[in-house]
């Protein structure tokens, strides 16, 4: 596709949205080079930066595709990872209306607590009646709006039979308003607003935090599917042809798939003979030449010459299926972790609904009649209020994720920190994953220097891989191109031009220049650039940079690493050895995943590491999984974290960290724990004045926010 | 008392105003890139030659 094509088609259709995370922006000057430059690439309309979130919205038309946008980010310096519009919309639309109730439960509580610092500063008489009064006025519907997240959560959980930490919640709140409001009109000396109020308060900041940090449900399967073509064109026996929807294939029809045209079907190959990309399945990136005879599954991209295909499975039978389904079944085994934080409030809402119990029951026997006894009931309910218990888990956890984001890190979900931390294992794809999945070029340097501007200039006039590599050399070499006429571009042949008159070429090495190095498979390039003999330019997939070094790191944070490629044998022996560790090969999806379960039955707690789509059960299952910003749609939909960039350290900075937020975390329930061991006795003494609720329970959230905050230093 | 008779109107007008307020910037996407506006005061728009 030209630049020129995709302007006009990018500008027909209304515009689309695609949000992009960008952690490279420092400084005001970034924010305007992207916002001028992004909107002069074709098809882009308008870049709006968000600083705060690192992130930058990007108004384009409907045809180009968010590989496209990533590239015209490159273009301009910057890296970039879409972020999935659909879902950060639906968690505003969650977090919008609790944000909403904070602010009307906080602005009520300070009222109130105005209120009542003057009461509990002496007021009393006619003022003290009067200001619980008003008091109520304000609390009442205050507690009405800002409660009903809780309550709405408690009455579905009581209508299932069941009971949540919202259940003693809501108990409290209401039975203090009520019982505040019963003082209010007998003129009593203790109202509890301002408790009820900065209870509520407190909760919902805990609910926003936490809601912020809530994992949206991915639908890697889907997307997998998707790959595959939606229709083939069908072959009929006097030769004409008729294109069919995918569904309507059936086992034994002939189909013929053009070059650029992915199958629809899994099939033989009838007639032809052409190069395959088959990355979708196994996730080696270098084509497969397939002839006759050789069998082809759904979802591989034809890239040369058109071929006739006998389809041999469709639908559900089709091996693309397989691991759609594999994925489905591992990713309902992952929802089946629970989070810390619910783990707790299940132990949490018994605990409270006895020990209230116990003290009524406990005041109503000791002869204090009933008002004395709900008063202390409503005493232990809401000194137990679970507002550090709230705060511990989702303050540490937005803090860690927010600095992990400005460091490239990009996590998907909460619980996958606390699984991250758990994690005493590596297994690691190789291709696109240690490797960059993409091929280098090896021999650019021996290029007389002369020579260079000229393969520049050829390598810059195709958009095939190799030559992308090859430009990538030259420009890191700080060649700049020289003036070419007449570039013809041949498609599996390669680029040929005129420079000054000579002509020059970039273009497939023929098999006798390459019979000198016949035990040497690495793609290669020949460039004919005026010179005697054509220069042959050797790629290979490079292992990424820092790998070795970010493998030690974490082997001695206690997770040793393992090989697992669908790659051959020997590719990855080579790779293994290079880094010391141990390695299989040939390896399918359901392979990969068997082998994941077995480590997971054996009680320990693999982090996967992988990228391609055949990684993608494999990502799903793991106990917590990582992918690359380069991995495909579905690795970096099953995976719980993703990386920016080339560099494999942030790895172990990941693992660092997600430790440094558990262990915070714990240190913030223990806080949480402490006050309650020392608060309840009080409470159940009947000991406790609204002035030491508030304390108390203002202290405790405000020292477990400021443990948390000491994370933002955790992520190096 | 006389005193309060207004003064405590007034204080809950005044922070009725402050919460009206509050939830306006919440709409208004206030929030949404407070360190970004920090930033942008600092980009200079001057296209056109200084004069």
């Amino acid at each position: 596709m030209t630049v020129a094509a995709l302007t006009d088609e990018g500008l027909d259709g209304g515009a689309v949205e695609t949000r992009f995370a960008v952690p490279d922006m420092h400084c005001a000057g970034c924010i305007a080079k992207i916002e001028r430059l992004l909107p002069q690439q074709p098809g882009v309309r308008a870049a709006r930066v968000n600083f705060s979130s690192r992130t930058v919205a990007v108004s384009h038309g409907p045809t180009l595709s968010e590989p496209d946008l990533i590239r015209a980010f490159d273009s301009i310096g910057f890296e970039a990872q879409a972020l999935h519009s659909a879902a950060a919309s639906q968690r505003g639309q969650a977090l919008t209306p609790l944000i909403r109730a904070l602010a009307v439960a906080a602005f009520a509580a300070m009222n109130v607590m105005l209120l009542s610092v003057s009461i509990w500063s002496g007021a009393d008489g006619s003022s003290r009646h009067l200001f619980h009064w008003i008091s109520a006025a304000i609390a009442i519907p205050a507690v009405a709006y800002a409660g009903r997240p809780f309550f709405a959560s408690a009455w579905k959980a009581l209508r299932a039979g069941t009971t949540n930490m919202d259940v003693p919640i809501s108990i409290g709140v209401l039975l203090a308003t009520s019982m505040s409001l019963y003082e209010t009109i007998v003129d009593g000396e203790h109202a509890w607003f301002d408790g009820a109020l900065t209870l509520l308060a407190f909760l919902l900041a805990g609910r926003v935090l936490d809601e912020m940090m809530r994992g949206r449900a991915a639908s890697g399967a889907e997307a997998l599917v998707r790959r595959t073509a939606t229709g083939a064109m069908r072959l009929a026996e006097d030769g004409s042809s008729q294109w069919v929807g995918a569904d309507d294939l059936a086992v034994g029809d002939r189909v013929l798939v053009v070059a650029g045209e992915r199958l629809a079907a899994d099939g033989v190959i009838a007639n032809g003979r052409s190069r395959f990309d088959l990355s979708l399945l196994t996730g080696e990136s270098a084509p497969v030449t397939l002839g006759e005879g050789d069998t082809a599954a759904a979802g591989t991209l034809n890239l040369d010459a058109p071929v006739t295909l006998r389809v041999t499975a469709v639908g559900e039978a089709r091996a693309i299926a397989e691991i759609a389904r594999l994925m489905d079944s591992a990713s309902q085994g992952k929802s089946r972790y629970v989070r810390l934080a619910d783990r707790l409030s299940r132990l949490y809402a018994p605990v409270v609904h006895t020990l209230a119990g116990l003290s009524f029951a406990g005041w109503m026997l000791s002869g204090a009649g009933w008002h004395q006894s709900i008063l202390v009931a409503i005493a232990v309910l809401i000194i137990t209020c679970p507002c550090a218990l709230g705060l511990a888990v989702p303050v540490a956890q937005v803090v860690v994720s927010g600095t992990m984001m400005g460091k490239g890190l990009l996590v998907k979900d909460g619980s996958a920190l606390e699984r991250l931390a758990q994690a005493d294992i590596l297994l690691l794809d190789k291709t696109g994953t240690l490797t960059l999945g993409r091929p280098t070029a090896e021999g650019a340097a021996t290029i007389p220097e002369a020579q260079r501007p000229i393969a520049l200039a050829l390598a810059t006039a195709s958009r095939h891989p190799l030559a992308i590599a090859l430009r990538q050399a030259l420009v890191g070499l700080g060649v700049s191109a020289a003036p070419l006429e007449d570039v013809v571009e041949s498609p599996g042949e390669g680029v040929s031009a005129r420079h000054e008159g000579r002509a020059v070429a970039m273009r497939r090495p023929r098999e006798s220049e390459l019979a000198a190095e016949a035990d040497d498979d690495r793609a290669a390039v020949a460039l004919d650039l005026g010179g005697d003999a054509p220069i042959i330019v050797r790629f290979a997939d490079a292992l990424r940079p820092d790998a070795a070094d970010a493998l030690t790191q974490l082997a001695e944070l206690g997770l040793p690493a393992r090989i697992m490629s669908g790659d051959r044998s020997d590719a990855v022996g080579t790779v293994a050895r290079q880094l010391g560790i141990p390695g299989e090969g040939n390896m399918r999806p359901a392979d990969k995943m068997a082998v994941l379960e077995g480590e997971i039955a054996a009680g320990r707690h693999p982090l996967m590491i992988g990228d391609g789509l055949n990684d993608g059960p494999a990502l799903a299952t793991a106990h917590v999984s990582m992918a690359p910003a380069s991995a495909s749609d579905v690795g970096q939909q099953a995976a719980d974290i993703v990386f920016l960039g080339d560099s494999l350290l942030g790895l172990p900075r990941a693992v660092r960290a997600a430790r440094a937020a558990m262990g915070v975390v714990r240190e913030n329930l223990a806080l949480a724990i402490t006050y309650n061991v020392f608060a309840v006795p009080l409470a159940m003494a009947g000991k406790v004045t609204p002035l030491i609720a508030a304390v108390a329970m203002s202290t405790s959230s405000l020292i477990v926010v400021a443990n948390s905050l000491r994370l933002r230093s955790a992520v190096k | 008392m006389n005193g309060l008779l207004i003064l405590i109107p007034l204080a809950l007008l005044l922070s009725l105003g402050g919460l009206v307020a509050f939830l306006w910037s919440l709409r208004a996407g206030q929030y949404d890139d407070p360190d970004g506006a920090a930033m942008r005061i600092l980009i200079d728009d001057d296209e056109g030659p200084t004069g």
